[in-house]
């Protein structure tokens, strides 16, 4: 018990603690989203539930929750029921490793930037197999779709967090914060980069402009069309969970995770935890924004910007970097 | 020690039970979630054995890219499976035979193996290089990248090579289909491509 069941009742209790936060805060996040949205249209939002509209996400979590959960009868019922479980665990199982502030985090693993790709990686299992367990025609699209696009778009996402890697000199995400703090935020040298990253992410995350998967106006809703109740409810919570973590991973890699943005003294009496969720919040801003300005890409074109655009520059922007670390000997 | 026993049991007894759900799952579609399963677990063996990064280079290389380009192809088979299961019984006895050659083989060539004195020093002994201090991402980075650099080149050389027949053999250019020219659209100036006419009423052009 000594050994192992008191550090792992910890584990546990960190976890718990972890999920409650994460979820309470995405239901906010969410509203912001919607908010966020109307106030580009010149709308007003949601405004009924509670002040302001804020128990708004509350609500429909009850609402999603106590309808009933229709299977279609020709669907392969282990795999439609396995899917949103799927996105939502991963979605959940990456944020294990993210450091919210010096130390605060559950699994500081050597590999950690690696864990975050791999599984942000594995995300398009669950869309994939929603969209082929529905034995319909408009998620099966929408699933090859997805699958085609979170492909192109991880190959950028990786050599993007190469060039970080080679100037922080660490996997660990919490070296790479404080390779940070020694220096400089990566966001300044690493500029085109942090461009592509962000919109990498967007097309990650099927976020619009490349909501293609889920493009309603040819296929409806895509690989969730079957779904709905908890299953769906479960596609909804992941999807914005990834939104967030790729958030978290902006301000990890190129905005200096926990760090104040001047070391002096209104800013560094505030603690790590409020700068990062700060950041967040604010990357998360700007993903709403986007949604709200910008118009759907064309898959061709989608395609295009993945292979053709992002591919070449941040595998140019990889070599670079090699070479001015090498040349001015600032490898760490 | 128990716990980790325990892991790798656990681990392992799923990759075997996938594995054999991979052969003899009847819908190929199971058969490739099956294999990912089957990889995923290898991966957690993998973390089991302090190579952590070789786990993550797995899950990412073999279950985000090459599974998923798997599953895509397999879901777009348009497969009759009652058709698949008629062949099955004529070429078994074809099956049977080819099976038992190979196991034939595989016996002779193992009963014939022996290992030589070197591998208690090379494999045995040697130490992971968690323990030595330095990250198995450098380990694995000094023996690729600096030890084996020309092999890595070759190798990089091959896939390349690879890479461009591949591509020369899918690539083809088909009459009349529409395609969007980036480069022409950005080039077009508006004095090439607008004419402002008046038209009188009444008149045509």
């Amino acid at each position: 018990m000594t050994d192992y069941g008191w550090p792992f009742l910890w584990i546990v209790g960190q976890s718990l603690a972890l999920m409650i936060v994460l979820l309470v805060s995405l239901a906010f996040l969410l509203l912001a989203d919607r908010k966020i949205w109307a106030a580009v249209q010149l709308r007003r939002g949601p405004n009924v539930v509670g002040a302001f509209g804020l128990l708004q996400s509350f609500a429909d979590f009850l609402k999603f929750v106590f309808k009933e959960a229709l299977i279609p009868s020709s669907a392969n019922k282990a795999v439609y029921l396995l899917a949103p479980l799927i996105t939502f665990t991963l979605a959940m199982a990456a944020w294990v490793v993210v450091p919210v502030a010096d130390g605060w985090v559950i699994a500081d693993i050597n590999v950690g930037i690696l864990y975050l790709f791999a599984i942000s990686s594995l995300g398009v299992y669950g869309i994939i197999m929603g969209g082929w367990a529905s034995n319909s025609k408009y998620p099966f699209l929408g699933g090859l779709r997805s699958a085609a696009q979170m492909v192109s778009y991880e190959v950028s996402i990786g050599f993007v967090i190469v060039t970080v890697l080679l100037t922080a000199g660490t996997l660990n995400l919490s070296g790479i914060v404080r390779a940070q703090e020694e220096s400089i935020w990566y966001f300044i040298p690493h500029f085109p980069m942090f461009v592509v990253f962000f919109i990498s992410a967007l097309a990650e995350t099927n976020r619009p402009p490349f909501d293609l998967p889920e493009a309603e106006s040819e296929l409806v809703a895509g690989y969730q069309v079957e779904y709905s109740s908890t299953p769906y409810l479960l596609f909804m919570i992941g999807e914005y969970l990834n939104i967030v973590l790729m958030c978290a991973m902006t301000t990890i890699l190129f905005l200096g995770g926990w760090l104040p943005p001047l070391d002096v003294a209104p800013f560094n009496w505030l603690p790590g935890q409020f700068w990062f969720a700060f950041k967040v919040i604010a990357i998360f801003f700007m993903f709403a924004m986007v949604k709200a300005m910008v118009p759907r890409y064309r898959y061709d074109q989608l395609m295009r910007l993945g292979w053709k655009v992002f591919l070449p520059l941040s595998l140019a922007w990889v070599v670079i970097t090699a070479a001015v670390l090498q040349y001015f000997d600032l490898a760490r | 020690m128990v716990l980790q026993a325990l892991a790798f049991y656990f681990f392992a007894g799923i990759v075997i039970a996938s594995a054999v759900m991979v052969i003899s799952a009847r819908n190929p579609v199971h058969s490739v979630l099956f294999l990912i399963l089957a990889f995923f677990n290898s991966a957690g063996l993998f973390v089991l054995q302090g190579a952590e990064l070789l786990a993550m280079t797995l899950v990412i290389v073999y279950v985000g890219a090459v599974a998923v380009l798997f599953l895509f192809v397999v879901m777009m088979l348009d497969i009759n499976f009652t058709e698949l299961r008629q062949g099955f019984r004529d070429n078994l006895h074809w099956g049977i035979a080819v099976g038992l050659l190979l196991i034939v083989e595989l016996v002779i060539f193992l009963a014939s193996w022996q290992f030589s004195g070197a591998i208690e020093e090379t494999v045995v002994a040697k130490q992971p290089p968690v323990e030595s201090g330095i990250t198995n991402a450098e380990a694995l980075g000094q023996i690729i990248y600096t030890k084996y650099v020309y092999f890595f080149q070759a190798a990089g050389i091959v896939l390349l090579i690879a890479m461009i027949g591949a591509i020369v053999l899918t690539l083809r250019q088909r009459e009349g289909v529409k395609k969007q020219n980036i480069g022409a659209q950005v080039n077009r100036s508006v004095k090439e491509s607008v004419e402002l006419v008046d038209i009188k009423p009444g008149q045509g052009l």
